[in-house]
């Protein structure tokens, strides 16, 4: 017979087969045999998804309201299609992060903010502890159910039970006991533990077999399959509502359902405990992501029919839709199977509560109270020796504090609402983390500042149209704050917020979280920049798949190696220590001497073994404080590379310098150079100059003794020697004019007398003033090519003038005497006048080409050949052309002859080069 | 090398018939009262709709990936070219 007795007899059998089971795990583990590391204990595990929300609330939400309870099994069925991709780079963050929470997670992405730990924590708490509360109730409603076999009577309310007398709180006290031998046996660097996880899968087996065991008996015991479940209900109008969407809330709801749910799946902080930390390895995602939606499929293959069963059944209403899973086969006098119901009802709630209560008071210990505690100085926490004890005191702690708080809210709340509305109340908390989370590892740029102001909004549109409204139906605050909104503003009312109505609470509540959330998540990221380890975090998160290496940490610390051990043995005893130390030296192949400084490696993977026990961002602290705080966070770092590169730039510029000081020595050495060829230029040029005064002088002189001391000197002869005189003076004269006017010209004194002129004009100009030359040597031809169409070209005329008549006349004295030929040519070239005067004398060899525009340089040697003219007509000449933008050459051969050819530019360039060369002027 | 071979994109793929499948408005399509062998077409659609998705997936991820698993033996069902003779000696 089903009496209180043999319930509570069973349920400590089951309960204590639990424990065995976790208790085998465990010294499984400790063997290293683990019972855990398959694929399918994995996917059995997460199916801690399927509380007793599931295994009570889904009859009940389908005997309400059709097929709405589906969404939360089809969304996680949606997002573990992508888990290959989104689960498994979660799995890999974690595990080389050491992360053990979601709230370590959050924290660890967002550069090890403790704050934004401690925020997700709260959330979590505040968010889940009604969850955890629906799990005591339904154990205690079922029990209560069962416990009047063979009536079928709703309980009393809860909150009328003495306490003592409250199954809810046994089974609390019980699980507190088995969250803390299986939770936290010891601290563990990993934070797995393989005996909760064997008994988790021991869970998930004995649920699903007991659903199903009702589901068959409803389905084919009582009636004779789906069809006459459904054909007989489908007569009943009331019922045959059910079969449609409407009924289910329509689209909206359905939506958002799968929206909360798909998020659910990942971020509920027990899915995150199974899925991520409790992980053994990351290929079993592969057949988990369809075995775990297999498993939903057939835990929700009965529910329909077992609630449409339990409405045949009971048509008066009288029995709460919630139960049917008890009271339908209590109705047929099944005895067996209602107390395999209970147990099975009872596995759903133990196994999420043991889970969830695991998870946060991981999160409550690592991520609210060691940073507290750490921070505060004058506890001296983090001069303490032995902080195992501490540790293991705190979580242990915590779990209590977790499990008695849902047992609390339970008893203060949980009457007032059907189980599956405070289930999705935590679902949408929970799916607060969702956009920090899947931003984070998707998006670089997501600051810490966009996930805080994102997670806080969030959670305050949570509390102001979930957890208020849920308050106000307890009757803790007026009834009137939802229906009129707060002091009757309607606008603001938490069911319809700014007017929004039409949805039912879950999804306008979804609708708001999310705006508020993902907008201020992004506009905020989008607007604030990151610190440096917010960006290397960034970076390790989105591109964990790329990383072959721990990340490089730089710091200059003066901790050695024993400094890092004595800081783990404190907070993970001497034996893990010993045995992670061994694992490193194992696997980098290299001996720890713990006189030795410690380097970036060990400093990291201490850090992430720290990280494991007490959090990321304690951990960060802790290591810190070990290296002395010589641990230069990025920032430091950053400025260091900062200055370093400055340095950097500082020698470069140094050398620069000494390139253009080794640049201005050598232009300096050549400009000695040049100083010293114009000296000894000069040197020649007076030589050069007394040598050609010297001559006429000479011959001036020795005349006019000639003529002085011999007064009896026949009259022609004196002519003749008066006439040399005057010859040699007049050549003098001539010198000497030169001398000047290239001195001039040299000096930049000249004046010159600028138009634009015919070539033609000058051309006839110079034959006309060398026509007397001719005269004198009759034997030499003139021949003139003069073409059609040259340019007018900008000089001073005169000048050019000059120098035409100085070739010419150079032609006639070096030409052929007895037959020579000078050709005169004028021609147009490339817009430019180019002017020649060839003779057919004895030529001029290479090496004179160039001298012979120099001063006084004539071809041959002047010294012994007679000089023929100043010596200067043709530097002068080069000097005018200069002074126009022209130029002048010779070609010629020793004996064939020589042509001097000048180049002149056209008007119109010549005008824009002396604009130029005036400007130049200007800025000199 | 990353490992994202084909099983990656066949999922993404099955992903977005997924959210076809089982949203609006796709099940508006079955949204009606009537029966079919005894079961209402709404609750037939998604369920199979449901099993047809895990089928599938299974079928992705269990099928060895040719881009994937090279070194896999190649006893898939697409054998086009014929079993080389340098082939690795597998190891045990």
């Amino acid at each position: 017979m089903l009496s209180g007795y043999t319930i509570v007899t069973v349920s400590l059998l089951y309960l204590s087969i639990l424990f065995a089971v976790a208790y085998y795990g465990d010294r499984r583990a400790d063997q290293r045999r683990s019972i855990i590391a398959s694929p399918y204990i994995f996917a059995l595990s997460i199916a801690v998804y399927c509380t007793a929300w599931t295994f009570y609330g889904s009859v009940g939400r389908a005997a309400a309201s059709g097929v709405s309870f589906l969404p939360i099994y089809l969304g996680p069925t949606l997002t573990f299609i992508l888990g290959w991709f989104l689960i498994r780079k979660i799995i890999r963050i974690s595990k080389v992060n050491r992360i053990t929470s979601i709230a370590d997670f959050v924290a660890s992405r967002y550069g090890k903010s403790s704050f934004l730990g401690g925020l997700v924590t709260v959330i979590a708490v505040v968010g889940i502890m009604p969850y955890i509360s629906l799990q005591l109730k339904a154990i205690s409603t079922s029990f209560a159910v069962l416990q009047q076999y063979p009536d079928i009577v709703m309980p009393a309310k809860l909150g009328s039970t003495p306490v003592l007398q409250d199954t809810a709180l046994y089974v609390a006290l019980i699980m507190a006991a088995f969250a803390i031998l299986f939770g936290t046996r010891h601290i563990d660097a990993s934070e797995r533990h393989e005996g909760m996880v064997a008994a988790i899968a021991f869970e998930s087996v004995v649920k699903l077999i007991a659903f199903l065991a009702v589901g068959l008996f409803v389905t084919y015991g009582i009636y004779g399959g789906f069809g006459e479940v459904f054909s007989r209900a489908a007569a009943t109008t009331a019922l045959e509502r059910l079969f449609t969407l409407q009924a289910a809330g329509g689209y909206s709801s359905w939506i958002s359902l799968t929206l909360v749910s798909m998020a659910a799946i990942v971020v509920l902080p027990r899915q995150f405990q199974v899925l991520v930390v409790e992980n053994v390895d990351e290929r079993h995602i592969k057949k988990a992501i369809w075995l775990f939606p297999l498993y939903l499929l057939l835990i929700n293959l009965f529910v329909l029919p077992i609630a449409f069963g339990g409405l045949l059944h009971f048509p008066s209403n009288t029995v709460d839709a919630d139960t049917f899973v008890l009271t339908v086969p209590m109705a047929q006098h099944f005895q067996a199977v209602a107390l395999f119901a209970f147990i099975g009802g009872l596995s759903a709630a133990t196994g999420m509560i043991i889970v969830e209560t695991i998870a946060l008071a991981t999160m409550v210990s690592n991520d609210l109270v060691m940073p507290v505690l750490l921070r505060v100085g004058r506890l001296h926490l983090s001069e303490r020796k032995d902080m195992t004890g501490l540790l293991l005191a705190i979580r242990r702690g915590a779990i209590v504090f977790v499990i008695l708080l849902g047992y609390v809210y339970v008893r203060l709340i949980g009457e007032s609402y059907a189980l599956v509305s405070i289930g999705l109340m935590s679902f949408v908390a929970a799916a607060q983390f969702a956009p920090a989370i899947l931003g984070g590892i998707l998006w670089k740029g997501a600051t810490r500042s966009g996930a805080l102001a994102g997670l806080s909004a969030g959670f305050l549109a949570w509390i102001y149209t979930l957890l208020l409204p849920s308050f106000a139906r307890s009757g803790w605050i007026s009834e009137s704050f939802v229906q009129d909104g707060p002091w009757g503003l309607a606008s603001f009312s938490p069911y319809a917020l700014l007017g929004l109505s039409g949805l039912d609470p879950i999804a306008h509540a979804l609708f708001w979280t999310m705006v508020l959330n993902v907008g201020l998540y992004v506009a905020v990221s989008l607007m604030t920049t990151q610190t440096m380890i917010e960006r290397s975090q960034a970076v390790q998160f989105v591109d964990i798949f790329k990383q072959t290496s721990e990340g490089a940490r730089i710091w200059r610390g003066s901790a050695t190696i024993g400094d890092l051990r004595r800081l783990m043995n404190r907070f993970i005893g001497e034996a893990l220590t010993d045995q992670s130390f061994r694992r490193f030296e194992r696997e980098k192949a290299r001996r720890l001497d713990d006189a030795h400084a410690a380097d970036a490696g060990i400093v990291h993977y201490a850090e992430r073994q720290l990280a494991g026990a007490i959090g990321a961002a304690s951990a960060r602290i802790m290591i810190a404080s070990v290296l002395r705080e010589e641990m230069h966070d990025i920032d430091e770092v950053m400025q260091i590379l900062d200055e370093a590169s400055q340095l950097v730039v500082y020698s470069r510029q140094l050398e620069e310098k000494s390139q253009q000081l080794e640049a201005a020595t050598g232009e300096l050495r050549a400009a000695n150079e040049r100083l010293k060829e114009l000296d000894k230029m000069k040197d020649d040029f007076v030589s050069t100059i007394s040598h050609e005064f010297r001559t006429p002088l000479t011959s001036i002189r020795s005349f006019s003794e000639i003529v002085h001391d011999n007064p009896d000197i026949s009259v022609e002869q004196r002519n003749r020697f008066l006439g040399t005189i005057v010859l040699e003076t007049e050549r003098l004269t001539r010198l000497v004019n030169d001398i000047l006017d290239l001195a001039k010209m040299e000096a930049g004194e000249t004046d010159w007398h600028l138009a634009e002129i015919e070539p033609k004009e000058m051309i006839a100009n110079a034959l006309a003033a060398t026509a007397g030359l001719f005269a004198k040597n009759p034997r030499i031809k003139l021949e003139t090519q003069v073409a059609e169409g040259l340019p007018r070209i900008l000089v001073d005329a005169d000048r050019i003038t000059q120098v035409i008549v100085n070739l010419i006349s150079n032609a006639v004295k070096f030409c052929d005497k007895n037959n020579g030929v000078i050709t005169l040519a004028a021609r147009a070239d490339a817009g430019a006048l180019v002017f020649g005067v060839r003779d057919n004398g004895i030529g001029i060899a290479k090496e004179d080409h160039k001298k012979i525009f120099e001063r006084f340089r004539q071809a041959g040697d002047t010294l012994i050949d007679k000089p023929q003219g100043t010596g200067l007509g043709l530097p002068i000449s080069a000097h005018i052309l200069k002074r126009f933008g022209g130029t002048i050459w010779v070609e010629s051969e020793p004996g064939k002859g020589a042509t001097f050819s000048f180049r002149l530019p056209p008007a119109t360039a010549s005008a824009k080069l002396r604009l130029k060369a005036e400007a130049r002027a200007e800025i000199a | 090398m990353p490992r994202r071979g084909l099983t990656g994109e066949r999922l993404v793929g099955l992903f977005l018939f997924g959210l076809l499948l089982l949203s609006p408005p796709l099940i508006g399509a079955f949204d009606t009262a009537s029966l079919v062998r005894g079961i209402p077409v709404l609750y037939l659609y998604l369920f199979v709709a449901w099993a047809l998705l895990i089928g599938l997936m299974a079928l992705i991820v269990e099928r060895p990936d040719p881009d994937e698993e090279t070194a896999e033996d190649g006893s898939g069902a697409d054998t086009d070219h014929p079993p080389t003779g340098d082939r690795e000696p597998e190891r045990c």
